[in-house]
């Protein structure tokens, strides 16, 4: 395929201040890219950098220096609403503690992102009805967060990032919540999706079992790339 | 994010903390009903003290006392009844043009009853000059004054408390322990007392003679002239001015329009209104206050939502504003029921109070104008702060 990558990262450094002396640097120099249905792994032990680089890939932070472009764009270009539009349509996260809005129900908060595109209730209810049976979860539809397992949350949270058919899914330690075996159970529905729907999608772990699952392993060891190994 | 999505949400988070929203919303809602019931209560006093001024007619004359400015309170009367006479003489046209009246509080008892009354002692012309008219019998004649004859004149009220009902023309009284004896009773007028005079229908008239023995002096308290017409009334008030310059010093006396007077009371009372309304604006401002603290409370708990949500796609400008909405519905709710309350307890003021109070659609608009006002303006800070959260940050916090 020609044409710019889905995502790349060039040169990209992340410094954090603390107060006035004091400086963290998270990234030193990250460059890679990701193209449409790739399956990435993102390893790196605690503290490696591994979720400020999420952040930057999610349009949720800036770099201090390099650039993150989306198909070609650089984020650092986009105003405000851009990030966000970008987020809304072309991005779906899956968060380690799942965040799912506890005042609402399942099929509510699957319908969230959609708030922020227009489209009326109905067809709003619709589209997380969907998703929602996508995940296996049709029959939870009115269950709060607190009324389900850590396995269920985190499938609502997958359906959530599935209904807007993002172009990327960004996934921050999917499993680090849960037991070995619902852990693997998420990642057998990542990895159906990703394939159903040719979603791209990168997967942020410590661990190398879930790591060794994707097509191609990237692994970050102090703001640094290890050079990349194929699996 | 639509508008109407925008007020779902916000709806949904108040309903989601009841008790919260609805004291939050406690503090406007007395703040907006202070000020509605506050401002009707000013409003209606004007109504109805400017109504009892207009009510002596807009072609009388007042000369009252000090140089006219209200504002260095009472002065005291050197008016004589010589003055009134010497008025009268050089106003030309049917006479009599001028009365005058000396007043005083004194207790009344006929057959065993006991009353409170204004007692004024008022010159022959009082009753014409006025304008009052009797249901029954005659005013005291000049004679009578000059007689300094024990005869008098019952308001409406008053001579129902002293006679019950019946009839009181030539039955006696006593005024202070001194006989007098009934000669006319007024018809009743319905007013209420005001700064310009006592209620007309709980007073007592007697000869301005007898009643200055009574009072013990022989000052005057207030002069009434009736102008001819609307168009002589600059003649008149100059003539009348010039005759009591002869005697008086220029501060000693003011000869005010009715227009004038009521000039001068509307603008008391407006600056009355506006202070009333403004104390009532405190609380106001204080259930404002209320709004930001919780919002800001809201905002700091919902923080993670916040981030959240800005990574699912809200821009800035949505989550502003949902904060914004949530502190608008709730001033506005308080303002609805705080008007409410204010329009319910403006009424039964007006139904058993003697202040009489008046709901004006200015003072509605005023209370739901600014219950909007007050959220935007005391949710702004917190819609802000919460717009402008670093998604990152506020997703890291648990
Ligand atoms: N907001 C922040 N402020 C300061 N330092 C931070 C911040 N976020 C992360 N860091 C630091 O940056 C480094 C990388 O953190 P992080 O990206 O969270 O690593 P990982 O997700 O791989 O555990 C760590 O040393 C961490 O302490
Ligand atoms: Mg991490």
């Amino acid at each position: 395929m020609t044409g710019p990558s889905l995502l790349s990262a060039e040169a990209v450094e992340r410094v954090y201040r603390l107060g006035r002396e004091v400086e963290v640097h998270a990234l030193r120099g990250v460059s890679f890219t990701v193209d449409r249905g790739d399956y990435v792994a993102i390893m790196g032990s605690s503290g490696s950098g591994k979720s400020t680089l999420l952040n930057l890939l999610g349009a949720l932070d800036r770099p201090t220096a390099g650039h993150v472009r989306y198909d070609g764009r650089d984020v650092a270009d986009m105003g405000d609403p851009e990030l966000a539009e970008l987020r809304n349509r072309r991005i779906g996260f899956v968060f380690q503690s799942f965040h799912l809005l506890p005042r609402l129900t399942a099929l509510d908060n699957v319908a969230l992102p959609l708030v922020y595109r227009g489209g009326t209730p109905r067809s709003r209810r619709q589209a997380a009805l969907e998703a929602l049976t996508a995940v296996g979860l049709a029959d939870r539809l009115d269950h709060r967060p607190g009324e389900l397992s850590g396995g269920q949350q985190q499938r609502v949270a997958i359906a959530r990032a599935l209904v807007t058919d993002p172009a990327l899914l960004l996934a921050d330690e999917p499993t680090g919540n849960l037991d070995t075996a619902t852990g693997d159970d998420i990642m057998e529905l990542l990895e159906q999706l990703q394939a159903d729907h040719g979603t791209a999608l990168v997967v942020i772990t410590h661990e190398a079992q879930i790591a060794r699952r994707a097509d191609r392993t990237i692994e970050l060891r102090d703001g640094l790339l290890v050079p990349e190994v194929p699996a | 994010m639509s508008a109407r999505e925008a007020i779902r949400v916000a709806l949904q988070a108040l309903l989601s903390n009841r008790l919260r929203s609805a004291l939050t919303t406690l503090g406007v809602l007395i703040g907006v009903m202070s000020v509605v019931l506050l401002v009707s209560i000013g409003q209606g006093a004007r109504t109805e003290i400017t109504g009892a001024i207009e009510g002596l007619g807009s072609n009388l004359l007042f000369v009252l006392p000090g140089d006219g400015d209200f504002g260095s309170g009472p002065s005291r009367s050197r008016f004589i009844a010589d003055d009134i006479e010497r008025i009268d003489r050089q106003l030309p046209g049917e006479q009599p043009r001028v009365a005058g009246s000396a007043v005083g509080a004194e207790s009344l008892q006929a057959d065993g009853q006991r009353f409170n009354a204004t007692v004024q002692a008022v010159t022959a012309g009082y009753t014409s000059v006025l304008d009052r008219e009797l249901g029954r019998g005659q005013p005291f004649t000049e004679s009578d004054v000059v007689t300094s004859r024990r005869t008098a004149v019952l308001g409406a009220t008053t001579a129902e408390e002293l006679f019950a009902g019946q009839d009181p023309i030539g039955r006696q009284f006593s005024i202070g322990g001194i006989q007098f004896r009934v000669v006319g009773v007024l018809t009743r007028i319905g007013g209420e007392a005001s700064p310009f005079g006592p209620d007309q229908d709980r007073t007592v008239l007697v000869p301005v003679t007898t009643g200055q023995r009574l009072f013990g002096t022989d000052r005057i308290d207030s002069i009434f002239v009736r102008a001819s017409s609307t168009e002589t009334i600059e003649v008149d008030r100059s003539t009348t001015e010039r005759v009591l310059g002869e005697r008086l010093d220029e501060d000693e006396f003011s000869v005010v329009s009715q227009d004038e007077i009521i000039g001068v009371v509307g603008d008391i009372l407006s600056i009355l209104t506006t202070v009333l309304g403004a104390i009532a604006g405190i609380s106001l401002l204080v259930g404002g206050v209320g709004v930001s603290n919780i919002m800001l409370v809201s905002v700091s708990e919902r923080t993670r939502e916040i981030g959240l949500r800005k990574a699912l796609g809200a821009r800035t400008r949505d989550i502003t504003v949902q904060f914004l909405l949530e502190a608008v519905a709730l001033t506005v709710l308080g303002g609805v029921i705080g008007l409410g309350l204010g329009i319910g307890g403006a009424a039964l003021v007006a139904e058993f109070a003697p202040v009489p109070a008046e709901v004006t659609w200015w003072s509605i608009a005023l209370a739901l104008g600014t219950s909007v006002a007050v959220g935007i303006i005391f949710g702004v800070l917190p819609a802000r702060r919460a717009g402008q959260l670093d998604p990152v940050e506020a997703l890291r916090r648990d």
